[in-house]
């Protein structure tokens, strides 16, 4: 992955040369990209904000390698061609991934709008992604709840805490029948809900689930774009939340690595 | 060259927002007798060769998999088309 010069101060990274820092940056957390992958570069940037390295992983590899965990970006792999993600979900990694995170080391792995279509596509996560009750393409921040803190995604967020994301989708109504739903909201697998106005016209205000291990969370909100000062939300809609409230989620999986590499 | 077609259809409990969009276009035409629409998709998969048995069980198979999604939709119909 190309270093960037980074152009604002993550206020959550621990100043280089710590060692916490070093301990921190040993930790690897991939970034897959696909043919029309988008948010790549901006999950590889969230990763590294938060301290972490982060490792450029191509849909047609056959080896993770030696990652620590794995974010799977937004954008429209194969053209949202199909079904959105359902070309991507038979990637030669996306077979190693799907093992990873089943196995008994219960590889942390976060999917995000397109990542996110992918994870229900390969059957990780339950339920499907339809076109927006409204049909168009909608961009907006977004206020969601976290439900759920007890994932390897969300646990340096409070229960209940309210963050601003930026949201962009089409394909973004979440559906299951209402079994798995009940069985979603029994278990605490609902992490994130929307807050104020339900965008897409998903299933119970539902906007992330994860399974029931909590290794894997998806969502169609987009976390890696509200991690730096000037580049988030916050000074658009006056609807609170800060320009970093999507940060907890890769200092979140960050912790969980270095805690159980102690 | 022989082909088979696989219908799809999104499931009946399913809300289709395309079809909504459709049926609601339809009397702006003048296209007054049609209460609603639900959209599908149909695939074409050309075989070099006789179709066999195997040849259309992986056709059925293919059609579970890949070209639909069970939580949302449903093969509603694979057959043989001679060329």
């Amino acid at each position: 992955m190309t270093e960037l010069p980074l152009i604002g101060e993550a206020a959550a990274a621990p100043s280089a040369g710590s060692p916490d820092a070093s301990r921190l940056a040993g930790a690897k957390i991939g970034v897959i990209t696909f043919p029309g992958t988008l948010d790549d570069r901006d999950a590889a940037r969230a990763v590294r904000l938060a301290g972490a390295t982060p490792v450029a992983l191509w849909h047609a590899d056959t080896s993770l390698g030696d990652v620590d965990a794995v974010v799977i970006p937004g954008g429209f792999s194969y053209g949202d061609y199909l079904r959105a993600g359902a070309i991507a979900r038979f990637a030669p990694l996306m077979s190693r991934i799907i093992d990873a995170a089943n196995s008994d080391a219960r590889l942390p792995v976060l999917g995000i709008c397109n990542g996110f279509q992918i994870l229900t596509e390969s059957h990780l996560l339950p339920g499907s992604m339809i076109k927006n009750d409204h049909l168009k393409f909608m961009c907006r921040d977004q206020v969601l709840r976290v439900e759920n803190n007890n994932t390897h995604w969300t646990s340096d967020y409070a229960a209940g805490q309210e963050i601003t994301v930026p949201l962009k989708n089409q394909d973004g109504q979440y559906i299951a029948d209402e079994k798995t739903l009940d069985a979603l909201e029994a278990e605490g697998r609902v992490v994130f809900r929307y807050v104020g106005f339900n965008p897409n016209g998903s299933r119970r205000d539902i906007a992330g689930i994860s399974n029931a291990a909590g290794n894997v969370v998806g969502l169609m909100p987009h976390p890696e774009h509200a991690v730096e000062v000037g580049y988030g939300p916050e000074s658009l809609d006056g609807i609170g939340g800060t320009d970093t409230d999507g940060l907890g989620f890769f200092t979140s999986v960050l912790n969980k690595i270095v805690g159980d590499a102690k | 060259m022989p082909r088979i077609v696989v219908d799809v259809m999104p499931k009946p409990e399913i809300l289709d927002p395309q079809g909504k969009a459709i049926v609601g276009a339809l009397p702006r035409l003048g296209f007054t007798s049609f209460s609603s629409v639900r959209q599908g998709k149909r695939f074409e998969l050309t075989v070099d060769g006789e179709v066999t048995d195997a040849v259309l069980a992986q056709a059925r198979e293919a059609a579970e998999t890949l070209l639909s999604n069970p939580v949302i939709e449903d093969v509603v119909n694979v057959e043989v088309v001679e060329a």
